[in-house]
């Protein structure tokens, strides 16, 4: 479990995240949605510690994460798994070499156990025999895919994804969302997703938490979001045509 | 500006530490090498060549007095290739290509959230992306002038020879007057801190890139200007303080 306490972050005078506490529970799907400037990208950055907070606490089952030099924060940061926005591959190395790289880095496994979990990494993200493309030659798709074995290589206990459907058709999108949720309910993670698109958030969103100029305005989960009388989130879910005819 | 300094100071802090698996990092410094030192061979030989001859024709040109002996072509042009134009004119060249291919290369993997993916994962991405390019730099720019000084020498004495501006025997026997070793060290010592500073200061432009391929664009030109400028005002003082 992840969990954030009371955290607030400005940029000069502007208060990006305003006393924010959430609590994201493992082996499920928990989803930050917002609109664009809302805080979803500085929380995420906090959770990773890629931006300290101004004020607040997060804390990976209960160990302290934030505001602590970076070797005392390497154990906790061997547990962490992120898919990035672009994917973030090496651009210099193989999708082999890629997912090899945590291994690579962190572990004391012989090069053919490495060579094993990568082809099993690979498989389970539906990429065997992918393993000596370029980074150049993969398709939107196939990049979050190998960006997502990477991310699970090293067994992590958190998984952290950064807009995974941005940038990718609907059928690859839903694709992503089921694998992101299968590999969390699988390998019993917490998983944290942040992302504004609705067809996530209705399939996957176990646990949704809505960020509104940021404050934590809203949770719930997929269910009750459809039915919520709160009326900043009806503007956020309801925004497109398409969901306003359905509804 | 003081700012910039202090970060920079950080930023060489992480970087220059003791990597954590030596078996990685040789991987990376061998891949150095081959981008880095390999590959400016070429530029190195072509421009060691045109220079060195130029050299000789410059100083036949200027001290045409039937008082100086024909020798002394020879060794003005070694004086000159040894102490600046190889050490300093090629470090500025090199600066042109190598800073702005470290800049461009860390610029984009800022951008596009590679170093990011580094850090998230608990890896010193300092010490693992610029160290490499650091030490590749130190080790193989000082063989690179070596080799141009060869070269440039070189090109002197085929400028005499094709041109005629001087016999060859006189050419060789003015590289053969008066040497003195020390020229070379301090040729060494100045190419060492001008390696250093193409690319540290690169690294450090190209780590802290912010925005998109503008300011990548940005960071690329900026890592050869200010490269560049340093490696001058640097050769000042090594020079001052060396030969003084």
């Amino acid at each position: 479990m992840i969990r954030i306490e009371n955290v607030s972050k400005s940029f000069g005078d502007k208060k990006v995240l305003k006393n924010v506490s959430a609590e994201f529970e493992q082996g499920k799907t928990n989803l930050i949605i917002g609109q664009s400037g809302s805080g979803k990208t500085i929380m995420m950055s906090i959770c990773t510690g890629l931006v300290e907070p101004d004020e607040g606490e997060v804390f990976f089952n209960d160990r302290r994460f934030s505001n602590l030099p970076e070797r005392k924060r390497r154990d906790i940061r061997k547990e962490m798994g992120v898919l990035f926005q672009g994917g973030a591959l090496f651009d210099s190395m193989n999708v082999e070499e890629n997912v090899m790289f945590p291994l690579n880095m962190f572990t004391k496994m012989s090069y053919k156990d490495k060579l094993d979990r990568v082809d099993f990494c690979l498989k389970r993200v539906n990429l065997e025999n992918s393993n000596k493309l370029k980074t150049k030659e993969l398709s939107g798709g196939m990049m979050k895919r190998v960006a997502i074995a990477r991310a699970i290589a090293n067994n992590p206990k958190y998984l952290f994804c950064d807009e995974p459907n941005s940038g990718l058709d609907p059928k690859t999108s839903e694709l992503i969302d089921a694998l992101i949720s299968e590999i969390t309910e699988e390998y019993n993670i917490t998983t944290i997703i942040n992302t504004h698109d609705m067809n996530s958030v209705i399939k996957i969103g176990q646990r949704i938490n809505f960020l509104y100029r940021g404050q934590l305005w809203w949770k719930g989960d997929k269910n009750s979001i459809l039915t919520t009388e709160n009326k900043e989130l009806q503007e956020f879910v309801f925004a497109t045509e398409l969901t306003r005819r359905l509804r | 500006m003081l700012r910039k300094i202090g970060d920079y100071v950080i930023l060489m802090g992480q970087a220059l530490r003791r990597p954590p698996k030596f078996s990685i990092f040789r991987r990376q410094l061998v891949h150095e090498f081959y981008s880095l030192g390999v590959t400016s061979f070429l530029i190195v030989a072509i421009l060691s060549v045109f220079v060195g001859a130029v050299a000789a024709i410059l100083v036949a040109y200027n001290i045409d007095n039937p008082l100086l002996p024909d020798l002394m072509i020879g060794f003005v042009t070694r004086q000159m290739v040894i102490q600046e134009f190889s050490p300093t004119i090629i470090c500025i060249i090199l600066a042109g290509k190598l800073g702005s291919q470290i800049a461009s290369e860390l610029g984009t993997m800022r951008v596009t959230q590679q170093i990011d993916a580094l850090q998230v994962m608990g890896i010193n991405a300092a010490n693992y992306l610029i160290m490499p390019k650091i030490i590749a730099c130190l080790l193989f720019i000082p063989v690179l002038i070596i080799f141009s000084i060869f070269l440039g020498i070189y090109g002197g004495y085929v400028a005499c020879d094709i041109l005629n501006i001087i016999s060859t025997e006189d050419y060789v026997l003015g590289l053969r007057s008066w040497f003195d070793p020390w020229t070379v060290t301090f040729a060494l010592i100045k190419t060492v801190v001008f390696s250093f500073i193409i690319a540290s200061v690169s690294s450090f432009i190209g780590y802290n890139v912010n925005g998109g391929s503008v300011e990548v664009g940005k960071a690329s030109t900026d890592g050869v200007v200010y490269s560049s400028i340093l490696i001058i005002f640097f050769d000042l003082i090594l020079t001052q303080m060396l030969l003084s």
